[in-house]
């Protein structure tokens, strides 16, 4: 009775998911959507605590497990509401490591569970293979989504060891090596345990290291399905449908996503994972030397030459987001309209450290969602604009995408900027970009920087632009 | 070998469900905005914390100090992966929501 009870409780919370996901691919109704997945989730945890069952006898530890929920809430609750917007893509890496740990944690102790004083030969194989299969993907992706997190919080510096590839590949084929000698038997010591899931740390570490800067939504995508496989591991083990759905659709839908993701950067995931693009020092080096002059221009003079103009675009970047610049940005846009100039957004698809991260941040500000333009649709339109204001973006703009086939971001499409009359680029200086490179944009003659914090930048052109 | 044959035709449910499931998975995906992607990501983020109730059972058989240590650890986790997902996808939907006039 309970079980079947239970049953159609995981039933329910499997299709919460999917509408919950197929939601949250629509603009309109992804709120409800989250929403409806998150209820799922309740249903699903809730009915296991109260309704699970094992050989007839129902849980126990009630205190440990509501401990632990609780402590889990309102830890996490607390980080998700205090992480700023331009912190966002860390948290969600954070918060997918923790998934990963959990994974692992739940074959460590299922492997003790299935031995007997330490002999764990006489277990099912398929069991075995199952648990050391989540606890190295769920070790791997805790420790790539910590390495992540700490790199896109630019604690950890890119990394990229001497023969990289090679040692990552043999570590992999020792890793499974091992698991399934002792999925057979081969292997009888019983710390073999300890051993792939310290090699499977080691290798979520060597994983995500030499990949960079732009690279790293792409690789925290990856991370994600990774996770969801893992959760079906454990799916498996406990014959759980509710587990083996959710786990098995973030899996699929995580890896379809990466790939999606990767399209949108016109690159391969084979690409993105073993090509050394913002690889470190590997990387800057490289590209076309470039000579010539950049040329200042007064904020008094960049904020006349956007008040006599028939058609502004903003590009917003990183830059924009670390300086919290979204709301005196959107003030601009406004000053601008009531002068009768028509202000668009560019939005690149990777712009800020995550697709949709600038989307989020004007958002935000109460930008209209129709000015903000993405690039398949503006790069036409930039050859009728007069001014195009840069702000806090680099590679996004950087022509040697496009006609410097030795540069490493050779290949990424770009928004065509270099179309416009004029382009300002607001930057704080002159600073490479995230990938590491120089941009010749910045030594066009049709191109002015304009220096300083990107917030007060825009403040002060706002008060020039009420002056004026 | 065989012992795999008798899994496959034992499991043949489960099977079929991870199939048909990884298929449910790309056609989902499959035309999103690029827009979405973020919080698309968080939200699937958010779906595998489900391993939860895997920590759960866990927790809930654990008789050996070793168990409700690490299946402690493992609800704390979990707990975190789900909450925090969802609510942190749900303030990324809250951007959009205002854009709306």
């Amino acid at each position: 009775m309970k079980q079947s009870i239970l049953d159609i409780i995981y039933m329910i919370g499997a299709v919460g998911f999917i509408f919950g996901i197929k939601m949250l691919g629509n603009p309109e109704k992804a709120k409800k959507g989250n929403l409806i997945a998150a209820f799922g989730m309740g249903l699903a945890i809730f009915g296991t605590i109260f309704l699970y069952e094992h050989n007839g006898k129902p849980l126990n530890n009630y205190l440990w497990i509501f401990g632990g929920l609780i402590v889990g809430t309102v830890i996490g609750t607390m980080m998700a509401k205090k992480v700023k917007m331009t912190g966002m893509p860390q948290m969600v890496s954070f918060f997918n490591g923790m998934g990963g740990a959990c994974a692992a944690l739940i074959s460590l102790v299922e492997f003790n569970h299935l031995s007997h004083e330490g002999d764990f030969t006489q277990a099912p194989v398929l069991k075995l293979i199952i648990i050391f299969l989540g606890l190295i993907i769920g070790s791997i992706s805790f420790a790539g989504s910590m390495i992540a997190f700490g790199k896109l919080d630019e604690k950890i510096k890119d990394k990229t060891l001497p023969l990289q590839q090679v040692i990552n590949i043999g570590l992999m084929v020792v890793l499974l090596g091992i698991a399934f000698a002792a999925s057979f038997g081969v292997i009888s010591n019983p710390m073999v345990l300890y051993l792939l899931l310290v090699l499977s740390l080691i290798y979520g570490v060597l994983f995500v290291m030499p990949i960079g800067g732009a690279d790293m939504p792409v690789v925290i995508s990856l991370l994600n399905s990774f996770t969801g496989v893992a959760a079906a591991m454990g799916g498996f083990l406990y014959d759980n449908k509710v587990m083996l759905f959710g786990g098995i659709l973030v899996g699929s839908a995580g890896t379809l996503l990466t790939v999606v993701m990767c399209k949108a950067m016109n690159r391969s995931l084979t690409n993105v994972l073993i090509g050394n693009f913002g690889g470190g020092s590997a990387a800057a080096g490289e590209g076309k030397e470039i000579t010539g002059s950049v040329k200042e221009i007064s904020k008094t003079d960049a904020a006349v030459l956007m008040k006599y103009s028939k058609k502004v675009v903003i590009v917003p970047g990183y830059g924009l987001a670390v300086a919290q610049a979204q709301h005196v940005c959107h003030e601009l846009e406004q000053v601008l309209e009531e002068e009768g100039v028509e202000v668009k957004y560019a939005i690149h698809p990777v712009a800020g450290r995550m697709p949709g991260h600038m989307n989020v941040l004007l958002a935000e500000s109460n930008v209209s969602y129709d000015k903000l333009i993405e690039m398949d649709d503006i790069n036409p339109e930039f050859k009728t604009t007069d001014v195009v204001l840069i702000v806090g973006a680099n590679d996004v703009v950087n022509p040697a995408a496009k006609n410097d086939p030795s540069s490493p971001i050779y290949g990424m499409p770009i928004l065509e900027v270099e179309d416009a009359a004029h382009t300002i680029v607001m930057k704080r200086s002159m600073k490479a970009g995230y990938a590491g490179i120089e941009n010749e944009l910045f030594y066009s003659n049709k191109n002015s920087m304009l220096f300083g914090d990107a917030k007060k930048t825009l403040t002060d052109l706002v008060t020039e632009l009420k002056s004026l | 070998m065989e012992a795999i044959l008798t899994f496959i035709s034992n499991n043949q449910l489960m099977i079929y469900m991870v199939v048909l499931m990884i298929f449910v998975g790309i056609e989902l995906i499959e035309k999103v905005p690029s827009v979405l992607h973020t919080p698309l990501m968080s939200g699937a983020n958010a779906i595998h914390g489900v391993v939860i109730i895997g920590a759960i059972i866990i927790m809930g058989q654990a008789e050996s100090i070793f168990a409700i240590v690490l299946g402690f650890i493992a609800v704390v986790l979990g707990t975190l992966n789900v909450v925090g997902g969802f609510v942190v996808t749900d303030r990324m939907l809250d951007m959009f929501k205002k854009k709306k006039k």
